[in-house]
């Protein structure tokens, strides 16, 4: 996708989407539980993003905060379209429902080629995936106080305090944009995708 | 209100829009991003509409967009990939059945096999609907109303190529689409006005007084070849263009079809044999590997995978490959061969007529066709005003000092390189000094001609140069002589010149001398021709005979005199009266010689289906 096309996406989609710094500090795993539960819900619906802001704003400490809204169809419709997406463009899921213990490795590569290409194309369609970190792996980092733990993840001999010096063993993804398709109409949102039966 | 310049590129395979806001200095054009469906009940916003459109089966449902939610057809990339699923309800390269003078193009024509439910639409009714997608779009976005689309300033885009009653034909969808000003712009023009906005003002340090710049657009479907001199007056720059292509029915299209073709014979020489998916997956991924191979020279080969229909994926995905050796023998050789600069296309004689299907380019050669212009145009600057330009005299061909390229096709670096290579050896056979061809590199060629019609459309309210050129091509009526009927044989015929090339918009043609009698009351039906090389015919001329492929028959024109004051039946003195309009199409009128009335005149009708067409 050209960058064009990505300045496009992001401005259109940018009002949407919170910037992650906005986002209370919270312990990892409260955290990664209310992130689960929220995950798709904010990313894809404005009104839950505004929702969450909202009460980010009118409580001050992230201990306070109610507990999560329980998930609902929304963020599930939101996984599916992009099962959805991996597959018409990629099939992703008939590669993963197939056994493949059972194929030679031509097989499996001559298969592969087909969900590579196609969800390569998807991914870089519909997200900006760029490195957390860009230093080349296997480079000496240093890790300052105050890092952020959603970004880095500390492993080995981890002891005392801040900065730490390691070296870095993966740069870590993070999608710095995101623009999935919007569902429209009301259709059955369970179906990944639909069967095909061929007329005449 | 008039708030936005819009730009519209209404192509074969895509459509583009771009929108700059009027009240603000400096403002550019911006790619604004279509909502399309991109799946049954999904929806994406990109900066290309595919000009496909899909009716919805029954059964279907409706196919929703934000802003009718009772639809029964798709436009855009949904509809596209329907085309592979259903052809019968998917309409496709309706811009070429627009310009295709063997059909009537008011008529239900597409799809072309349709499904018996289908009601088919005309040419003109698809244009109009992926207008009117683009004019729904950009209303859910900026608002309807007095906001709409329909209410701004529109600018169009045709292929250069395009005749009289093609662009007549485009501005009839825009109208039905519902907007209310709209000017038509040739495509290459587009293009040039694009690579100016991507270079600011430093374009005018990249070109001078005595430039030829060679437009090549090869789109999807079509390629389309324009130059454009770069003159001075009054002591500034000022761009003409002076020469303008046949309509060829050649595109990026065809490339990927002949080297899926070649993947195609490899995969069934190993045993394999391809489903009507499979064929259309593997045009797809060929044009995958296609790019890739163009993209990177260190590449040998791409390999090319295909997977079945049904749900298992492993065992039964083709694989193959396409090498380097194939692209450039196909692709690079096959469409772009080293020719010598005097060749002529290679013609097939064409049995019938070619009601049926799409008047193709028969030589699949874009090389050829582009000696062939440049051949045909050797003369292109001896009319033009403010030229002073040593390369008319014994040239044999028109001298580009420079070339910009357009459309998908072109993005390929290695074709791109191959065609400078032969236009270059071509001007040095020709005479020109070496090395005095230049690349424009230029701005992004999908979104191109969107981004230059928008910023045509601030330089029509004075910001910015425009390019004048006026009619590509000049017009004739055909006049029968006056002999005694041969069974058999036609009467000989004269050809009279009602617009000259290059009207001016906004001007009209002198009265012709020559009078012509029309019948009240019943519809009078003359041969049209059109030229873009007779530059020296001025309005009346009289042609009695002419070069072999000056002169190209159109459709037909029509007039039909009402009876209002005169009696049916009686003959009309009349004289033609052409118009070169400011929306860019031309207007043939027929003014009596004894008006009853004052400001007598009647339209001549420019898209009249040949004679004898079933």
């Amino acid at each position: 996708m050209s960058s064009n096309s990505r300045t496009i996406a992001r401005r259109l989609f940018s009002s949407s989407f919170p910037p992650v710094n906005d986002i209370a500090r919270d312990s990892f795993l409260d955290r990664f539980a209310l992130a689960w539960a929220c995950f798709f819900r904010v990313l894809f619906s404005p009104q839950a993003s505004a929702r969450v802001r909202a009460v980010f704003a009118q409580v001050p400490s992230p201990a306070l905060a109610p507990p999560p809204p329980a998930p609902v169809a929304v963020s599930d419709s939101a996984a599916i379209r992009l099962l959805s997406l991996l597959q018409r463009e990629g099939r992703l899921i008939d590669f993963l429902q197939q056994d493949v213990t059972s194929f030679s490795d031509s097989d499996v590569g001559a298969a592969a080629r087909v969900v590579h290409d196609g969800c390569q194309r998807a991914l870089r369609t519909h997200f900006a995936i760029e490195p957390v970190r860009t230093e080349e792996e296997g480079s000496r980092v240093t890790v300052d106080e105050g890092y952020d733990a959603d970004r880095i993840r500390l492993v080995g001999d981890v002891r005392g305090q801040p900065p730490y010096t390691g070296v870095l063993r993966h740069g870590g993804w993070r999608a710095a944009r995101i623009a999935l398709p919007q569902a429209v109409g009301v259709h059955d949102e369970t179906v990944v995708a639909a069967a095909e039966v061929e007329i005449g | 209100m008039t708030r936005h310049a819009v730009g519209i590129d209404l192509g074969t395979t895509h459509c583009a829009l771009a929108v700059a806001p009027l009240d603000t200095d400096g403002a550019r054009p911006e790619v604004f991003p279509i909502p399309e469906l991109v799946a049954r009940g999904e929806i994406e916003a990109r900066p290309l509409l595919p000009s496909f459109l899909y009716f919805a089966a029954a059964g279907e449902g409706s196919q929703s967009l934000p802003w009718d939610a009772s639809r029964t057809f798709a436009v855009g990339d949904f509809a596209r990939a329907r085309g592979a699923d259903a052809p019968g309800r998917v309409v496709a390269s309706a811009k070429s059945w627009l310009s295709h003078p063997g059909v009537d193009r008011r008529a239900g024509l597409l799809p072309l096999d349709a499904a018996d439910d289908v009601r088919k639409i005309s040419p003109v009714e698809a244009s109009q609907r992926y207008l009117e997608h683009l004019r729904d779009a950009y209303d859910a976005r900026f608002g309807g109303g007095a906001e709409s689309l329909a209410k701004q300033d529109v600018v169009v885009t045709v292929p250069a190529s395009f005749d009289a009653s093609a662009r007549e034909l485009t501005m009839e969808a825009s109208l039905a689409a519902g907007f209310e000003h709209v000017t038509l712009f040739e495509e290459p023009q587009a293009a040039f006005y694009a690579w100016t906005d991507a270079l600011g003002e430093r374009w005018r340090k990249s070109v001078r007084p005595g430039d030829v710049v060679l437009v090549v657009d090869v789109g999807g479907g079509t390629t389309d070849l324009s130059a454009i001199a770069v003159v001075e007056k009054q002591g500034a720059l000022d761009l003409v263009r002076v020469a303008v292509g046949d309509h060829i029915l050649l595109g990026g299209d065809n490339m990927d079809l002949s080297l899926a073709h070649v993947a195609r014979e490899k995969l069934e020489k190993s045993g394999k044999s391809l489903d009507r998916w499979q064929r259309a997956s593997l045009v797809h991924a060929s044009r995958l590997a296609k790019e890739r191979l163009l993209g990177d020279e260190s590449l040998a080969a791409c390999p090319v995978a295909v997977a079945s229909r049904g749900a298992s994926l492993l065992g039964s995905t083709l694989r193959t490959e396409i090498t380097r050796e194939e692209v450039t023998r196909t692709l690079v050789d096959g469409f772009f061969p080293v020719v010598e600069g005097g060749v002529r296309p290679v013609s097939r004689p064409r049995v019938g007529l070619t009601q049926l299907g799409l008047p193709y380019a028969s030589d699949p050669a874009v090389t050829r066709h582009l000696a062939s212009f440049l051949t045909r145009q050797a003369g292109a600057l001896a009319h033009a005003s403010g030229i002073a330009s040593g390369t008319v005299g014994s040239s044999k061909m028109l001298h580009p000092t420079a070339i910009l390229f357009n459309g998908g096709v072109m993005k390929a670096r290695a074709l791109r390189d191959r065609l400078v290579e032969i236009l270059g050896s071509w001007l040095v056979a020709d005479g020109a000094p070496a090395g005095s061809l230049r690349v424009l590199e230029g701005a992004d060629l999908d979104v191109a001609v969107a981004r230059g019609a928008c910023a045509y459309a601030l330089a029509r309210r004075g910001r910015g140069l425009r390019i004048r050129g006026g009619t590509a091509r000049a017009y004739y009526v055909g006049i029968e002589d006056a002999v005694p009927a041969v069974p058999g044989v036609e009467p000989p015929i004269h050809a009279m010149c009602v617009a000259p090339l290059g009207m001016e918009e906004g001007t009209e043609a002198s009265l012709p001398p020559h009078e012509l009698g029309v019948v009240v009351g019943e519809a009078c039906r003359f041969r049209f021709f059109g030229s873009s090389v007779r530059r020296q015919d001025t309005a009346g001329a009289m042609l009695g005979e002419w070069d072999e492929g000056e002169l190209e028959e159109l459709p037909a024109v029509e007039v039909m005199l009402p009876a209002e004051g005169r009696r049916e039946g009686d003959v009309v003195r009349v004289h033609l009266r052409s118009q070169s309009t400011e929306f860019g199409t031309l207007l043939v009128e027929a003014e009596p010689t004894d008006p009853i009335r004052p400001d007598e005149r009647w339209r001549l009708e420019l898209n009249v289906r040949a004679r004898g067409d079933g």
